[in-house]
């Protein structure tokens, strides 16, 4: 396992780099779009809430791999043509920002009601009572969840490996291709894995701790 | 739209069925053997047994924490090099079930912690042994709480059936490749197919379950 890394350092450096580049850019992503839909969720407007429910159930029901490969395969076909990071970046966004949806709405729905009355009462539009006064006070509740949800997020961006985005399963998969030495290979990209979830996990699970 | 009826024939859909059989079967057989060892696994990451307990612990964090891919990859492509050598299906269970065997224990922990103590101490206290309060008073309690997460647990599962289709393993999402692969044409009547496929046994599986919670909550 050693030689490998001393042999490919290279190749799995760029690997995790890529790794955590996609995962941040569809953390920030799945964040904007699962708290918009969140709040669609709780919108007076009936119009709204279904939209937002079926937007996550359809994302919530399909596996990743499908909707990353519709980005990579039938898109550039027929839309626009995108490279394999990107396809396989914006179906990971998809896919997790309707989980992130459901975890911010759960938030939003454990603030007391009377924060937005109290807000409304004030003189506060829906919009702004939202911003200002709900949204801080559910974020407070969704931080270990959504910690949870980042790290299966760096856990599924290994499905970039299906569309060629050379993340670290990629880079692994072509090296172990390459060498033939597969054990040692993969326990190597394995490690490597672990060097950014099990921190966040263990720092997840102290938070939780600590915020109940 | 001409597409669609040329890709729908009977041949091609009764393959892709074929497909999803396969599919549930390994997710079945996966959900029944990850749920008795997570089960088992959890139990034991409960009780605190020295020594044994905290391995336990090490090993269903180091595995949780891994992406399920790179334990398929390992399964079929790493472990023939020291001997151990699968057909496609039973990698995929293999890599599946320990995969979700690890991520059931933590529920099924967290699940066990979610009852209130003084259910075991009064337990306890009218003269039962640990082991019986655990297995009548704790654990039914304990399950209850342990159904919504262990669904969408199950759920993740069907659709992570989906990367198999990188050790040729002829599930549904490796035979709309094949089928589109013939011709593009083909593409997107075959997503469409995919997504519906999918969505139809994961949304099913989730309705059972809340009407299954609403039953015993």
């Amino acid at each position: 396992m050693i030689s490998v890394f001393q042999q490919h350092w290279q190749e799995l450096l760029t690997g995790l780099g890529n790794t955590i580049l996609c995962s941040v850019i569809a953390l920030f992503f799945s964040l904007v779009i699962g708290s918009t839909f969140a709040i669609f969720e709780v919108l007076p407007s009936k119009f709204l809430r279904i939209i937002g429910r079926i937007y996550i159930e359809v994302f919530r029901n399909i596996p990743l791999l499908v909707i990353g490969m519709f980005f990579y395969v039938v898109v550039p076909q027929y839309v626009l043509p995108m490279d394999g990071f990107t396809a396989g970046t914006i179906g990971l966004t998809l896919y997790t920002s309707s989980f992130i949806a459901e975890t911010v709405r759960a938030g939003i729905q454990a603030v007391d009601s009377g924060q937005m009355e109290g807000a409304r009462a004030n003189g506060l539009s829906f919009m702004q009572a939202m911003w200002h006064i709900v949204l801080p006070q559910a974020f407070k509740y969704v931080i270990p969840p959504l910690g949870n949800q980042f790290i299966n997020l760096v856990k599924n961006s290994s499905v970039l490996a299906f569309v060629a985005g050379f993340d670290l399963m990629y880079q692994g998969d072509m090296i172990a291709s390459a060498t033939f030495d597969t054990f040692n290979t993969y326990i190597a990209v394995g490690v490597l894995y672990l060097i950014i979830t099990l921190p966040l996990s263990y720092y997840m699970r102290y938070l939780e701790k600590k915020l109940a | 739209m001409n597409s669609f009826a040329e890709a729908y024939t009977w041949i091609n859909f009764r393959f892709l069925l074929e497909g999803l059989w396969v599919t549930i079967e390994v997710s079945v057989v996966s959900i029944i053997l990850s749920s008795i060892v997570g089960l088992f696994l959890g139990i034991i990451r409960y009780i605190r047994y020295p020594v044994v307990s905290g391995v336990v612990g090490v090993i269903i964090d180091l595995i949780r924490n891994l992406p399920l891919l790179l334990l398929i990859f390992f399964t079929y492509f790493g472990l023939p090099k020291i001997g151990i050598r699968m057909e496609p299906l039973t990698a995929a269970i293999a890599a599946m079930t320990v995969f979700e065997s690890a991520m059931i224990a933590e529920i099924v922990r967290s699940g066990i912690l979610a009852v209130d103590t003084g259910q075991m101490e009064g337990a306890r206290a009218n003269g039962l042994t640990y082991w019986q309060g655990l297995r009548y008073i704790v654990l039914p309690q304990a399950l209850r709480k342990m159904i919504p997460p262990l669904v969408s647990q199950f759920i993740s599962l069907i659709k992570d059936t989906s990367l198999a289709t990188i050790i040729v393993l002829p599930e549904l999402m490796y035979r709309a490749q094949i089928i589109y692969g013939q011709n593009t044409r083909y593409m997107i009547p075959m997503f469409v197919a995919l997504a519906v496929l999918y969505f139809v046994v994961c949304y099913a599986l989730s309705l059972v379950a809340s009407r299954l919670e609403k039953r015993v909550g």
